[in-house]
């Protein structure tokens, strides 16, 4: 499928969901957190997408919200998008797991809750990955401040 | 025998009891700090949990405050044993955003270094493959190679592991002015020794026997954990990102997509030894056409990439490497994630190896092919 057929499929599934080209190889489509399981149900299972493959599952943190990144792959059609969530809420940020629909997102999930502290709903083992258990705060996020690093930038 | 069947007869009324087994942190066969909780019934591996991070340096953290030309450096320190490709991954993500021609000659010698450095990795990889099984000779007969590629990567770069030869634009400087003999010696010595390789282990019975039939991965499970790399391919996934998405001068040079269907551990190590052949292919096609001209285009010394999103995805020795870099238009990243193929691939493990027996794991995860300091960073 190419990107304007792939648009307006999803826009058919999801008429909230918002696209954008600019800046980014992929098609990227943005979503809340509400829609995610719907819309990566069919993303995946549909054969019109047949997302099968997640090659990349990130998150970043914006001033206004986190943005939840996954980037997908058909390794039957050979297509490939960018799914974003905006989560709004930063003090207790939450979004559904996705590891039933893609089991790499089990660990990547993970380490996203480990630096980000996003919790993930209905995660099977939602522990710190890389990061002590009993460590304080979530490294990545803008406003972590080092208390043993005394390079300052 | 009387005794026999009585010990078979009252076998059931034991009590057994599942019991966890720490593998590591520290353990010869783990190539690094990682530390696997096994959970065993009897012999049976009934669980396998992962635990990482213990060589965690937060290189994406780093990434935020350092400028494009020092994230290069950072980028060996992940797979070191892949240290050019990674550095080849994050110049291509700047080269694309910046839109910056690369010269010709800078993208022949990228080529034959990354080959170069295929070739090195899954020399050490057989090497360390055969110590795992308990055969020695493997190991020294991979290592005696894998010098003579180090000897030509310090001549030119002055390093043998960390290279950073790599600058965004091409290459550092130019090629020593015996690269080009010492690689035509190199070809000839390996073509002899190749073979060597399938004699020692691929035709080994007591080789086969451990890995044959042993730790199979299905196609279906393949994609779903994201692996990718010879791992993936022994199980018939196409995905390697030279044919997929050709990055410097992989368009071309002729070779072929090692395919296999097996998927268990002799799949896996075929399909490695048999990408060497492939590597060993493109470095011969190359050596003989380096063109002539600049080995680096003209970059500003402070480089900022547009606003926007980047992902450079290219093929390690273990996999898919991508990296993301959200751009606010700044000297630094304002975000950047590396997709590290020893990540995804470690955590297919816990699907292999469940229902295998303890003395299995050592040689199902010698076939995965894991650097620690890739799956951590």
């Amino acid at each position: 499928m190419s990107n304007e057929e792939l648009q307006q499929q999803i826009a058919a599934w999801e008429p909230a969901a918002e696209f954008a080209e600019e800046g980014s190889q992929f098609l990227n489509v943005i979503i809340e957190p509400p829609q995610l399981r719907a819309l990566a149900e069919k993303l995946r299972h549909e054969e019109a997408t047949f997302f099968d493959y997640m090659f990349c599952l990130t998150c970043v943190d914006y001033p206004e919200h986190f943005m939840m990144v996954y980037h997908l792959r058909s390794t039957r059609h050979g297509h490939e998008m960018v799914l974003k969530v905006r989560i709004a809420d930063k003090q207790k940020p939450a979004v559904d797991t996705l590891c039933d629909i893609w089991r790499t997102a089990e660990w990547h999930e993970r380490e996203v809750y480990d630096l980000f502290g996003i919790h993930f709903n209905n995660h099977p083992d939602l522990r710190r990955l890389l990061l002590d258990d009993d460590w304080k705060g979530y490294p990545l996020r803008k406003d972590y401040v080092d208390p043993v690093n005394m390079i300052s930038y | 025998m009387e005794l026999v069947k009585q010990q078979r007869d009252t076998a059931s009324d034991l009590k057994t009891q599942e019991y966890f087994v720490n593998m590591g942190p520290q353990h010869p066969s783990t190539h690094g700090v990682l530390r696997l909780v096994l959970g065993l019934d009897g012999e049976i591996i009934t669980k396998v949990e992962p635990h990482i991070g213990y060589i965690h340096r937060s290189i994406e953290k780093m990434c935020e405050h350092d400028n494009y030309r020092q994230i290069v450096h950072l980028t060996d320190r992940m797979d070191y044993l892949s240290a050019h490709i990674n550095n080849e991954a994050v110049c291509l993500a700047v080269e694309n955003a910046l839109e910056i021609e690369v010269p010709e000659r800078a993208r022949v010698i990228r080529t034959i270094f990354a080959e170069l450095t295929r070739l090195a990795s899954h020399q050490l990889w057989w090497g360390v493959m055969g110590m795992d099984l308990g055969a020695l000779t493997a190991f020294l007969y991979g290592f005696r190679d894998r010098e003579m590629i180090n000897d030509i990567f310090e001549e030119t770069c002055g390093a043998r592991l960390t290279m950073n030869y790599n600058v965004p634009g091409g290459v550092m400087f130019d090629l020593h002015p015996n690269f080009h003999k010492r690689v035509k010696e190199f070809i000839a010595h390996f073509k002899t020794k190749l073979p060597e390789y399938d004699d020692l282990l691929s035709n080994n019975v007591i080789f086969r026997q451990r890995t044959e039939g042993v730790g199979i991965l299905s196609k279906e499970d393949a994609i779903s954990y994201g692996v990718t790399g010879p791992t993936a391919r022994a199980s018939g996934v196409s995905c390697d990102v030279r044919k997929l998405h050709p990055y410097s001068a992989y368009d071309r040079v002729d070779f072929k997509e090692i395919l296999m269907e097996e998927g268990d551990s002799f799949a896996r190590y075929k399909a490695r030894v048999l990408e060497m052949w492939e590597s060993l292919s493109i470095v011969e096609q190359l050596i003989d056409n380096i063109p002539e001209g600049d080995f680096q285009a003209p970059t500003k010394a402070v480089i900022k990439l547009p606003k926007g999103e980047y992902y450079q995805r290219v093929e390690t020795a273990r996999g898919e490497l991508g990296v993301y870099i959200v751009s606010d238009g700044g000297k630094s990243p304002y975000r950047l994630k590396f997709r590290s193929p020893g990540f995804s691939n470690l955590f297919v493990l816990e699907k292999l190896a469940v229902g295998s027996k303890i003395a299995d794991l050592v040689a199902i995860m010698s076939t995965i092919d894991i650097v620690v300091p890739d799956i951590d960073r």
